[in-house]
């Protein structure tokens, strides 16, 4: 299935516009067949051989394969109507070799003995021609083999056990109680992944991973037609790295602000959120415009998570800053004189940035990476001190690190590994402190809730978000609505501007299902975690406009 | 050989047809060949090549549709597919918007199939690599770049008689180069489908003439400024107008062409009386597909004549509720232009800025088309018809739909991103921030 067929399938395509191509990768089979447990540890074991032993008989000093069975579930309705409903499955080896010093790659989804066999040789004569233009040889980190090992997601619920008819009911009423609400047109979809991936190495690992995620969302519009205008709110949820207990709606996971919006924890009210953001479109339609200038900012981490997944978590991904992405995403302004200054002010000394791939419920999370490392934490800024990046075993020797960081990730079988993004995430403050407090201890600001429009520059300087509700604040009280809203600031001005941020109570997750990256594009998943965090003095801009 | 001849492609959908025994069936075969080249700090770092073939088959029940594909074409596999795609069809729900298929249409001729492209090795496309890290080498600058050739097919046909066939290449080539010490940078990027015509040299000697230019650009104060927006700035603000133009929106009133108190824009003039817009799948710079993927034909269609919207896009299933002729979205467009080239518009301009591209380019309002995005990889002061000296990147926040009424001056057309577009002269372009990037 290519884009362009996937476009069709999503109906008007909503969506589409956000949805990488290698989303739309495999073959639609019918939901059954999800639920087939796939080939066992032992069998893919022989196969992975196949495919080390001949690439290191063709001269490879190094290899790795991949055997990944891909199953993606999705659903597209508008107002009444489901549109479409597609399962689909992608199953094949990518083999990665290094000889000559040079990476070569090779794809197939003939998993048998021969095919596996003829993949490691293509991919060890790929490395062998590349050689001969390559002037960086690879310098790869050691990794000791881990044996026979496995890794689950921990789920409470499979969401592909659940019946197609249950997600279905569900999005119904999701949808008429948006109707029933005041919008004039609602979509909603329910994505969910599972990715079962064995990994071996010529190191001497065999990893079996069986890992899961999934994304509840919708848009409500509200229409005002005599004046010619029109509103949307998206959903309030998280895509996240859990069953389908994420849509238990558990009353323990959620709050809300001074009696305004009502936040999501671990557990999401489709529903109700559908019902308040039918109100809260319509309420947008007659809200002020907001006047231009600065203002104290407090961002919920449905709003704040994008905002650090673009400011922290790109600049600091090692390849960027080497510019191995300079044609497309950019290179970046966290260079490596400044990390090496130590001393680069990345933000207020409250500031504390981890990268980890093993927090629960978050969607890097996995047992290792695509090169066979085990996942860890590890500190990006520290008291607001650049203090590291975000690297894979042929980067981490510029860092003078002996280990790499578990950065290594492929979205298919047929696309190479390269350095994605771990989850990064924002510490909460030791100290107690709540939303409430927080907004009773600002005068003149604006608290902004859910994912809107973000642009950020090449090298992640200058950027501009807006959101999906905004409130303003007068002296210590929500006093209304304001809409037209957006913020623009510089990275390193804007996280030495954070003043106050919430405490553990108030960390959540934000995450974002399609980040793309690389040429040809890859999509990955991560989750950014953080509390209610407030910055002092943002610019303010005017988004409204007339045609 | 994934590139089949549409009496072979043909052969297999009637055979795929024949399995069925559902009310309708609809077919889709595609095939291609691709491969890539990607390079950075001038040297190679990934590279690939794919070759796939794609039956996909979509079995219709009453409104019941289900869809199911395969890349393996002998008999067992196209029946299984068959029998796949109307399990998965019995199992869905009513779409209540479901049309019933066309039946057979008459399709234009286009020519966007050439051999030199279909037939480019892994060599070759190493050497196009090498030809542009080659001059950066030699300039002690640095070269990032990325070169993806197709060649393939489409075919379609269904249960009620339908047949189509479009083969078509394409080359895509885009480098970044950058001076060593980070204070340059300049891009150039070419698309053709025929692989004679691309120059990576050529391209990468731009690339290197804007790196060594904007090194050192200076700060202006963000406000409204005339600009020259070089044609892959222009097409990028352009085409989001174009894909945005969809008559549901527009009736369901949430479309920049909805009206006050209900209706569309349709007929009304609504940008600068100089912009005309038309689609053509036999345009011989951008030959496009002569159908849909859902069969309707693309026709040379004018979206925008003289500044009034002459169509709109619309669904079947929008075109029958409405009682119009459904409209297909076009692949690419051609706005037409002058004979000025980009050197005589920076030589008729007194004050302004010169565009080279644009990043990161997001909306803000679908109401007003309002978009924000930087400048990138080359943007220069414009003083008394020359270029003064490199300015540090903006951000803009600005709707197309309100420059296509700025319009100061329209160049030639030049193919950029498979539409054809001219440089495009215009005033009170509003920056709101500068950027640090480079």
């Amino acid at each position: 299935m290519n884009r362009r067929d996937f476009v069709r399938l999503s109906g008007v395509g909503l969506g589409a516009a956000m949805l990488p191509d290698t989303w739309a990768a495999g073959k639609p089979v019918p939901a059954a067949e999800l639920l087939n447990p796939g080939l066992d540890p032992a069998a893919k074991k022989i196969l992975a051989d196949v495919a080390l032993n001949t690439a290191k008989s063709r001269g490879a000093t190094y290899a790795d394969v991949r055997i990944g069975r891909y199953l993606r579930q999705y659903f597209f309705t508008r107002e009444t109507k489901v549109e479409n409903i597609v399962n689909s499955e992608s199953y094949g080896v990518g083999i990665r070799v290094i000889a000559d010093g040079t990476w070569g790659f090779a794809a197939t989804n003939q998993v048998t003995k021969e095919g596996i066999a003829r993949c490691a040789e293509r991919a060890v004569a790929l490395a062998k021609a590349n050689a001969e233009i390559q002037t960086e040889p690879v310098v790869l980190a050691p990794q000791k083999g881990v044996g026979v090992v496995s890794w689950k997601t921990p789920i409470q619920k499979n969401a592909f056990e659940i019946p197609v008819k249950e997600k279905v009911d569900l999005l119904m009423k999701v949808n008429n109680s948006a109707l029933q609400n005041g919008a004039a047109f609602v979509t909603s979809n329910l994505f969910f992944v599972n990715e079962q991936k064995y990994f071996a190495s010529s190191d001497g690992s065999y990893i079996d991973q069986d890992i899961h995620r999934l994304w509840p969302t919708f848009t409500v519009t509200a229409i005002d037609k005599a004046a010619g205008r029109f509103k949307s709110r998206d959903a309030l949820s998280a895509p996240i790295g859990m069953g389908y207990e994420y849509l238990d709606g558990l009353a323990s996971e959620k709050h809300s602000v001074m009696g305004y919006p009502t936040v999501y924890r671990y557990s999401y009210d489709m529903v109700e959120d559908a019902i308040l953001a039918a109100k809260q479109a319509k309420d947008k339609l007659k809200a002020r415009s907001v006047p231009a200038g600065k203002y104290d900012m407090i961002l919920d981490p449905s709003n704040l998570g994008l905002t650090i997944h673009e400011s922290v978590g790109h600049p600091l991904e090692l390849d960027r800053v080497l510019g191995y992405e300079a044609n497309l995403a950019g290179t970046s302004f966290a260079t490596l004189d400044k990390w090496r200054s130590k001393n680069f002010q990345y933000g207020s000394n409250m500031v504390n940035f981890v990268a980890d791939k093993t927090q629960p419920h978050t969607m890097a999370a996995v047992g290792f990476d695509d090169e066979g490392v085990p996942c860890k934490e590890w500190n990006l800024v520290k008291d607001g001190i650049l203090v590291n990046y975000q690297a894979t075993r042929d980067q981490v020797h510029i860092l003078g690190e002996t280990a790499s960081h578990g950065c290594s990730f492929a979205d298919s079988w047929d696309s190479v590994q390269f350095q994605r993004m771990p989850n990064v995430s924002l510490r909460p403050s030791p100290d107690k402190y709540s939303i409430t407090d927080m907004i009773r201890d600002v005068e003149k600001g604006i608290y902004i809730l859910g994912r809107g429009s973000s642009s950020i520059d090449q090298q992640r300087y200058n950027f501009q978000f807006s959101g999906q509700l905004f409130y303003e604040i007068k002296n210590g009280e929500i006093v209304g609505m304001l809409d037209d809203v957006a913020y623009q600031s510089n990275t390193q001005e804007f996280w030495n501007s954070c003043a106050r941020i919430c405490d553990q109570d108030d960390y959540r997750l934000f995450g974002t299902f399609f980040d793309g990256k690389g040429q040809p594009g890859q999509a990955s998943a991560v989750s950014h975690g953080c509390p209610t965090t407030r910055f002092n003095g943002v610019n303010v801009i005017n988004t409204g406009r007339k045609i | 050989m994934v590139i089949l001849t549409p009496d072979e492609a043909k052969k297999i959908i009637d055979k795929v047809l024949s399995y069925s025994q559902a009310d309708e069936l609809s077919v889709e075969l595609t095939g291609s060949r691709t491969g890539n080249i990607r390079f950075a700090r001038n040297t190679v770092s990934t590279s690939g090549e794919t070759e796939n073939l794609s039956l996909s088959v979509t079995a219709i029940f009453g409104k019941k549709i289900g869809t199911a594909t395969v890349n393996e074409l002998d008999d067992a596999s196209l029946e299984k597919t068959v029998r796949r795609a109307e399990e998965v069809a019995r199992l869905a729900p009513d779409n209540p918007e479901y049309l019933p298929l066309l039946g057979p249409q008459k399709y234009l001729e286009s020519q966007g199939y050439l051999d030199t492209t279909a037939r480019l090795e892994a060599r070759q496309r190493a050497r196009l690599a090498v030809e542009s890290i080659r001059p950066s080498r030699e300039k002690k600058l640095s070269a990032a770049g990325y070169q993806e050739d197709s060649a393939g097919f489409q075919a379609i046909g269904n249960s009620r008689g339908l047949f189509g066939y479009y083969p078509s290449t394409s080359v895509n080539f885009s480098v970044t180069i950058r001076t060593d010490d980070g204070t340059g940078s300049g891009y150039a990027a070419a698309d053709y489908n025929d692989v004679a015509q691309l120059n990576t040299r050529a391209a990468t000697e731009v690339a290197i003439q804007k790196a060594l230019a904007s090194q050192n650009a200076r700060a202006m104060e963000p406000g409204k400024y005339t600009v020259i927006l070089e044609p892959m700035a222009a097409g990028e603000l352009v085409q989001f107008m174009v894909r945005a133009m969809d008559a549901r929106n527009a009736d369901e009133g949430r479309s920049f062409l909805s009206k006050k108190g209900g209706g569309t824009r349709l007929g009304e003039k609504l940008l600068d009386e100089r912009v005309t817009i038309y689609s053509d799948p036999q345009d011989p710079d951008i030959p496009a597909s002569p159908f849909s993927s859902d069969g309707l034909p693309q026709q040379k269609v004018v979206w925008f004549d003289k500044g009034v919207v002459k169509n709109v896009s619309c669904s079947r299933y929008w075109a029958a509720q409405k009682g119009l002729a459904p409209l297909p979205q076009p692949s690419g467009f051609r706005m037409d232009g002058g004979d000025a080239s980009l050197a005589e518009l920076i030589k008729s301009t007194e004050r302004g800025i010169l565009v080279t591209r644009f990043w990161y380019t997001r909306w803000l309002d679908p109401q007003t088309l309002l978009y924000t995005g930087l400048t990138r990889d080359g943007t220069f002061y414009i003083e008394n018809g020359q270029i003064k000296y490199p300015v540090k990147n903006f951000r803009f926040n600005e709707s197309p739909v309100i420059m296509l009424n700025n319009l100061e001056a329209i160049g030639k057309p030049v193919r950029t991103r498979g539409s054809m577009v001219p440089p495009l002269k215009i005033r009170d372009f509003t920056f709101s921030s500068l950027s640090d990037a480079v």
